[in-house]
């Protein structure tokens, strides 16, 4: 379904700045399958999703997505095929336009927009009946401007969005992080109860590892720019926070040994 | 009379001009300084096309599109070579100067004795109605060449702003206000943000220059200065409709822009009829703007401050 081959991304190249952010990077992900991501800060998580939605375009290497090489397409033109959400409650609808506007906006995800009326009668019952699904009682204010709503009920709009077309590939980028812990649920709740209905194949960033654990079929772990673990079905499973934690300290004191070895050897022979 | 009349005639031709600017301002949140080129652009093509004898309907849609085309480069600048988005107006506007003058060949072209947009909507009203050389309004006989000269603007204005209205609420219009509203989130709903600014700067100063050619056609010339304060004129419009009907809703947006622009034109008849210096009209004009941008910020500020004191009362 989504075949990332060799990519690499490197920012500032060639100055003292020059981080590898991908290197190297492989990574198959099957149709329907849901895949966490987790990584410390730095690890290129983020940047693995990014280039998935075409904010950056990797220095070499191919994405093809359902068959189709997208490594050299804009993000608009992606947009055909990947749902986003942002972290950023604010980042996926636009505040001065009505809830209504901004699914019509959505719902014509990857199709042409012409001079036909973005709002119809017809339409606006639809849009009604799945927003009551949210159960936030937002159904009732579909002419409100969406900037007045609670980063709560924009994420769970914004999640509403990226699916309302059926998307090849969710991407949803620490989409909870910004939210209180009872918000954050909600939400999850409802990204799991889509993502099923849907079969979704997702790609999920997280900092929870209980998030991790709860969610998916396929946890991977980033570290310095690589794909450090990977586990999928039986494995992912018997998979704890503890065991993840325990994952993440054994990448740190690696860590620390190299750069300690580093500076042994920079006192010793400098 | 007659005074008043012409002014709200040059307030109705400017409100088209305030509606560019509106696109500009409001929907991409950046006042485009190409305007003030496009509208001399506007009636620069309007006048040299009527002296060669073109019909004046088609002149007036050929100066609508050349404003267009003005406007579409200010957006492949912005958008394309990734030019700070003023540099970019900035660039289009002086380099529109120089082309003026090659499409009026001089710096002012007459057009007194020429027929005009206006005047054959004069003669169609007048075949009409069959109406007398002067209208008693109100007690005042007026002109009725004014009248039909306000009758045929008011009329352009409303039809601009209702096809205005009703493009931006079609499926690619609102893509157009999420453009200015929400850049990164329309883009992951598959819209090229890029194409969107090139077309709405297009739309933007397409109606600025129909709005200079419609000036040139009523005040009969066109002058390579008269663009010289035109954005902050649009500005000062958008921001008193704003005012006056206080409301975000786009209808009222531009109904009030529309209002807003004859309200500034009367105003500005009245401090001129009191014998405010002309010369003194756009330093005025810019302190109004500057006063109104700013004005909510003071506001804001004299409001935490009482809030602080009652606190620190407490």
């Amino acid at each position: 379904m989504l075949e990332i081959k060799n990519i690499s991304i490197t920012f500032n190249p060639n100055t003292p700045n020059e981080v590898k952010a991908l290197d190297d990077v492989s990574l198959t992900i099957d149709e329907g399958s849901f895949v966490t991501v987790l990584g410390t800060n730095g690890s290129g998580k983020s940047t693995l999703l990014n280039a998935l939605a075409g904010n950056f375009i990797p220095d070499k290497g191919s994405i093809v997505l359902d068959g189709t090489d997208i490594t050299r397409w804009h993000e608009h033109q992606r947009a055909k095929y990947i749902g986003r959400v942002f972290q950023n409650p604010f980042s996926g609808t636009a505040p001065d336009m009505s809830i209504a506007e901004n699914i019509s906006l959505a719902s014509r995800r990857g199709l042409g927009r012409g001079l036909g009326w973005a709002l119809h009668v017809r339409t606006l019952s639809q849009y009604r009946e799945k927003i009551k699904s949210l159960n936030m009682g937002l159904e009732e204010r579909l002419d409100n401007p969406i900037g007045k709503l609670s980063g709560g009920q924009r994420q769970a709009l914004t999640l509403l969005m990226a699916t309302w077309r059926k998307p090849k590939l969710l991407l949803l980028d620490e989409h909870t992080a910004a939210l209180d812990p009872k918000t954050a649920n909600k939400v999850i709740q409802l990204t799991e109860e889509i993502i099923q209905r849907d079969r979704l194949t997702t790609l999920m960033v997280t900092h929870s590892m209980q998030q991790a654990v709860n969610l998916g079929n396929r946890i991977i772990m980033m570290h310095n720019g690589k794909i450090a673990y990977d586990f999928e079905a039986e494995e992912k499973k018997r998979l704890k926070v503890n065991d993840l934690l325990s994952l993440f300290d054994e990448i740190r004191r690696k860590e620390q040994m190299d750069s300690s070895i580093a500076e042994m050897l920079q006192s010793n022979y400098v | 009379m007659t005074l008043l009349i012409g002014s709200f005639t040059i307030g109705l031709i400017l409100a088209i001009l305030a509606l560019g600017i509106f696109i500009s301002f409001k929907i991409f949140n950046s006042a485009d300084i190409t305007a003030e080129g496009s509208v001399t652009f506007g009636a620069a093509i309007a006048a040299a096309l009527i002296v060669a004898g073109v019909s004046p309907l088609l002149a007036t849609l050929i100066a609508f599109l050349g404003g267009m085309a003005a406007g579409a480069v200010t957006g492949i600048l912005q958008t394309k070579f990734k030019i700070n988005s003023l540099l970019a107006g900035i660039l289009v506007m002086t380099a529109l100067y120089s082309v003026n003058l090659h499409v009026m060949g001089k710096s002012n072209v007459p057009l007194l004795t020429e027929t005009s947009l206006i005047t054959y909507f004069e003669k169609m009203l007048g075949s009409i109605f069959r109406m007398p050389a002067e209208l008693n309004i109100a007690g005042w006989m007026v002109p009725s060449k004014d009248i039909s000269a306000l009758v045929c603007i008011f009329t352009i204005v409303l039809i601009t702003g209702i096809l205005l209205y009703l493009f931006f609420k079609t499926n690619i219009g609102t893509a157009m206000r999420a453009t200015g509203n929400n850049a990164q989130m329309i883009r992951a709903l598959g819209v090229s943000t890029n194409g969107m600014i090139v077309f709405g700067l297009a739309l933007s100063n397409g109606l600025i220059a129909l709005s200079g050619a419609l000036l040139a056609q009523y005040q009969g010339f066109a002058d390579v200065q008269m663009g010289i304060g035109m954005l902050v004129w649009g500005l000062a419009s958008v921001i008193i409709g704003e005012a006056l009907l206080n409301d975000k809703s786009l209808g009222f947006l531009i109904t009030g822009t529309i209002m807003g622009s004859v309200v500034f034109r009367l105003l500005v008849a009245i401090a001129l009829r009191w014998g405010m210096n002309p010369n003194d009209l756009k330093l005025i004009t810019a302190l109004f703007v500057f006063i109104a941008l700013t004005l909510p910020y003071i506001l804001g500020k004299i409001k935490m401050k009482k809030a602080k004191a009652q606190t620190s009362l407490k």
